[in-house]
C-alpha cells in the first residue's frame, strides 16, 4: 500500500461515517431497509391499479372524459347503489360497536378470556357463503326460526328474512361482529382498570363509571373501530347477492361495478364506480376521523407509572 | 376549614379474612382505629398489607370477617356506596381530565352543586399547594405534582377514612421525602382518619401513630413507632424493623431478668423478649454492634462502606458468622477486630419464628 492511498482512504472511510451518522440521525438504518419488500407490494398492487383504474375511469367507451361519471349520477339504478349500501354498512357498523361493548366490558373481566374470544371469533374462519347458508336454512320460510314462532303462536306466516335487506342486514353483523368485537375488546382492556376503581371509591355508580371514565378514554378506538369496518361492511357483496335481493333492495355499489365489468364489458365504468365506491369510504372514514379530533387522545392509563 | 372529615368515633376490622383460592393472603385480621389515627400497614411484599386496603376500599369482598364504622357494617357496602378516599399507588388520575374535573369527579358524583364543587375543590388544591395548575391535564404534571392531584381528589369529599396505597413508590427519594411530610401535614391540617400501606419501615415509622406489621397475611404486631423500634414482639418483625444480626443461639438466665448467650466463642448478655433459656434466636442492630476494646466478639472485617458520618462494615467470626457493624473509626477488610452490644439492645427470641 502506497503512502499517498492513506489519507485518501481515511478520507473516504470518514465520508462513509458521517453519511451513516447524517442517516441515523433521521432514523434511517439498514432495517429500514426491510419496508422494502412492503413498499414495492403497495406500489405494485395498491398506488399502480388505483392510478390505472383513475385514468381507464376517464377514458370512456363514448362520450367525453366524465361521460361515466355524468351517467352514474344520471341513472338512478346507478346512483341509488350509493344510499342502498350505506344503508346496509352504516347501521351494520353501528350495531356492530354497540352490540361489542356489553360483550367486551364483560369478558375484560374475565379470566376464561381467550375461551370466550375463540368462541366469538368463529365466525371470521366461517366465511360469508358458510354464513349465508345457514341464514337461509335458519331464517328462511321452513326454517327453525319461523317454525319455532309460528308455533307459540306469535306470528301467523312466516316472516321474511331472507332473500331482503334484512337477510344481508343480519349476514352483516354476524360476519363483521368478530372483528369489531376483537377491536373494542383490546381497547377496552387498554384502559387501566385502577381508573374505574378510584371511580369507584369516588362513588360513581357503574353506569357512571362507563359514561365518565371508559366512553371518553374509548371513543377515538370507536373512531378507528368504525373506520375499518365500515369499510370492510361498504365492500358487501357476497351477502348481498346470497341472502338479499341483489336485482331490488339489496342492489349495492360492488353489485353495479361487477354489473358494468363483467356483463356489460365495460371496463371503463366499473372502474368509474370504483372510484365513487372509494370516494365514498374516503368521505365518511375523513368525517369519523375528523371528529376523533374532537376527543382527548392520550394514553388510557396514568401518565407516569 | 372548608374541608370537615365525615364523623366517627372507630373503625374496627374483626377477623378479617380473605382468601384467592386455597391461598391465605388474610387472616383473621383484628384492628381498633380511632378517628384522626394515622395508621400504616407495613410488610414485605406479599404479606397481605395491600390486600387488606382493598378490603377496607370494598374493591376485594371479604371472605369471612367483618368492618365496621361505629355501628354501621361496612364490608358489605360496595365501594361507591363506602365513601372512603383512596390514593393508588400509580394515583390512576383519569387522564382525560382537567385537574380541576378530577378532583370535583367525587363531589359531582354526589351531586353536589357546581358553585360548591368549585369552592371546595379550590380549598383541597390549596392544601396540597397546587393553585395554578388547574386547568391541566394529568399527563402534563409531574409526578410529586399527580401525586398531589391524588390526594386531593381523595380528601375532597371528606371521607371517614383516607386509604393510601404505597403511595410514594413511585416517587424520587428528594420527592419522597418531602411528600411523606406533605402526607403527615394535610392529615393533621384535615384532621383525617389514615391508612397507609407501605413497605418502607422508615416511612411507617415516621408518619404513623401506629404501625401494624403484617407477615403473610396475619398481624405480627400493632405498635407505636418507638415501641416496634425498641421492643419488636417476635424475630421476625425485629429482622423487618432493621435488626441485621440475626443469630441462632442458646440463652441462659442470669437471674436479673437478663440472660447470656453466645455467638460462637464469646458469650453476651441480652434482654428476653419471648424466651429467656435454650434454643433461641438473638437479634441486634447493625448501628448497637461497634468495635470496642474489650468487645467480647472477635472478628474479620470482610467489607467496609464509607456513609460520611461513620463506617459500615461486614465482619465473619471464626466459626463464619456474619455480623453487620458500625464504626465511627475507618475500619479495612482483613482486619481483626473485637464488637461488643449493649445487653439491652441485643434481644432474645424464641427459636422457630423465622
Amino acid at each position: 500500500m502506497s503512502t499517498v492511498s492513506i489519507p485518501a482512504a481515511r478520507e473516504r472511510a470518514e465520508e462513509r461515517r458521517d453519511l451513516r451518522q447524517w442517516l441515523a440521525l433521521r432514523g434511517i438504518d439498514g432495517v429500514t431497509l426491510l419496508l422494502a419488500p412492503a413498499a414495492i407490494f403497495t406500489l405494485a398492487l395498491f398506488v399502480y391499479p388505483f392510478l390505472y383504474g383513475l385514468v381507464l375511469s376517464f377514458r370512456p367507451n363514448e362520450g367525453d372524459w366524465l361521460g361515466n361519471y355524468r351517467t352514474f349520477f344520471t341513472d338512478p339504478f346507478l346512483h341509488t347503489t350509493i344510499y342502498k349500501t350505506l344503508w346496509l354498512a352504516l347501521p351494520a357498523t353501528f350495531i356492530n360497536i354497540i352490540a361489542s361493548v356489553p360483550v367486551a366490558m364483560r369478558v375484560r373481566l374475565m379470566k376464561r378470556q381467550r375461551l370466550l374470544t375463540t368462541i366469538l371469533v368463529v365466525p371470521i374462519t366461517l366465511g360469508t357463503v358458510l354464513i349465508a347458508e345457514g341464514l337461509l336454512n335458519y331464517l328462511g320460510p321452513q326454517g327453525w326460526f319461523n317454525r319455532v314462532l309460528m308455533s307459540i303462536g306469535l306470528i301467523s306466516s312466516p316472516i321474511r328474512l331472507v332473500h331482503n335487506y334484512w337477510g344481508t342486514l343480519i349476514s352483516l353483523i354476524i360476519s363483521g361482529f368478530p372483528f369489531t368485537f376483537l377491536l373494542t375488546l383490546s381497547y377496552v382492556t387498554g384502559i387501566d382498570p385502577s381508573l374505574e376503581q378510584a371511580a369507584a371509591t369516588l362513588g360513581a355508580k357503574p353506569w357512571e363509571r362507563f359514561r365518565h371514565i371508559f366512553l371518553p378514554l374509548l371513543v377515538p378506538g370507536f373512531a378507528i373501530t368504525f373506520a375499518l369496518t365500515f369499510v370492510q361492511m361498504f365492500s358487501v357483496f357476497p351477502s348481498a347477492v346470497l341472502l338479499g335481493e341483489p336485482a331490488g333492495e339489496t342492489r349495492v355499489i360492488s353489485i353495479a361495478a361487477y354489473t358494468a365489468a363483467y356483463e356489460q364489458y365495460n371496463d371503463s365504468m366499473a372502474a368509474a364506480i370504483a372510484m365513487i365506491m372509494g370516494a365514498v369510504q374516503l368521505v365518511i372514514v375523513s368525517i369519523v376521523l375528523g371528529l376523533r379530533g374532537a376527543f382527548y387522545r392520550g394514553p388510557a392509563n396514568t401518565a407516569k407509572g | 376549614m372548608a374541608l370537615a372529615p365525615h364523623d366517627f368515633r372507630r373503625l374496627r376490622l374483626d377477623g378479617v379474612s380473605r382468601d384467592f383460592g386455597s391461598f391465605n393472603a388474610l387472616k383473621d385480621v383484628t384492628l381498633d382505629v380511632a378517628r384522626g389515627e394515622f395508621i400504616a400497614l407495613l410488610g414485605p411484599s406479599g404479606c397481605g398489607k395491600s390486600t387488606a386496603l382493598n378490603c377496607l376500599a370494598g374493591l376485594l369482598t371479604l371472605s369471612s370477617g367483618a368492618i365496621w364504622l361505629d355501628e354501621t357494617r361496612v364490608d358489605r357496602l360496595k365501594p361507591e356506596d363506602r365513601g372512603f378516599g383512596m390514593v393508588f399507588q400509580n394515583y390512576a388520575l383519569f387522564p382525560h381530565m382537567t385537574v380541576r374535573r378530577n378532583v370535583g369527579f367525587g363531589l359531582a358524583m354526589q351531586g353536589r352543586r357546581r358553585a360548591e364543587i368549585a369552592k371546595k375543590v379550590d380549598a383541597a388544591l390549596a392544601l396540597v399547594r397546587l393553585q395554578g395548575q388547574v386547568e391541566k391535564l394529568p399527563g402534563q404534571l409531574s409526578g410529586g405534582q399527580q401525586q398531589r392531584v391524588a390526594i386531593a381528589r381523595a380528601i375532597v369529599i371528606e371521607p371517614p377514612l383516607v386509604l393510601m396505597d404505597e403511595p410514594l413508590s413511585n416517587l424520587d427519594a428528594k420527592l419522597r421525602l418531602e411528600m411523606r411530610a406533605e402526607i403527615r401535614r394535610i392529615h393533621d391540617l384535615v384532621g383525617s382518619t389514615t391508612i397507609y400501606v407501605t413497605h418502607d419501615q422508615d416511612e411507617a415509622l415516621s408518619l404513623a401513630d401506629r404501625v401494624v406489621v403484617l407477615r403473610e397475611g396475619r398481624v405480627r404486631q400493632i405498635g407505636t413507632p418507638e415501641e416496634l423500634y425498641a421492643r419488636p414482639l417476635h424475630a421476625d418483625v425485629a429482622e423487618f424493623m432493621g435488626y441485621r444480626n440475626v443469630v441462632a443461639s442458646r440463652a441462659t438466665p442470669t437471674g436479673n431478668g437478663a440472660s447470656r448467650v453466645a455467638i460462637g466463642d464469646a458469650t453476651l448478655l441480652g434482654t428476653p423478649v419471648d424466651a429467656r433459656e435454650g434454643q433461641v434466636v438473638i437479634a441486634f442492630r447493625p448501628d448497637d454492634l461497634t468495635p470496642r476494646a474489650d468487645g467480647p466478639i472477635a472478628a474479620t472485617v470482610t467489607a467496609a462502606e464509607y456513609r460520611g458520618r461513620d463506617f459500615f462494615g461486614k465482619a465473619a467470626t471464626s466459626a463464619g458468622t456474619e455480623l453487620y457493624f458500625r464504626s465511627e473509626q475507618k475500619v479495612a477488610p482483613g482486619e481483626a477486630i473485637r464488637l461488643g452490644v449493649d445487653p439491652n439492645r441485643l434481644l432474645i427470641y424464641a427459636d422457630g419464628a423465622l
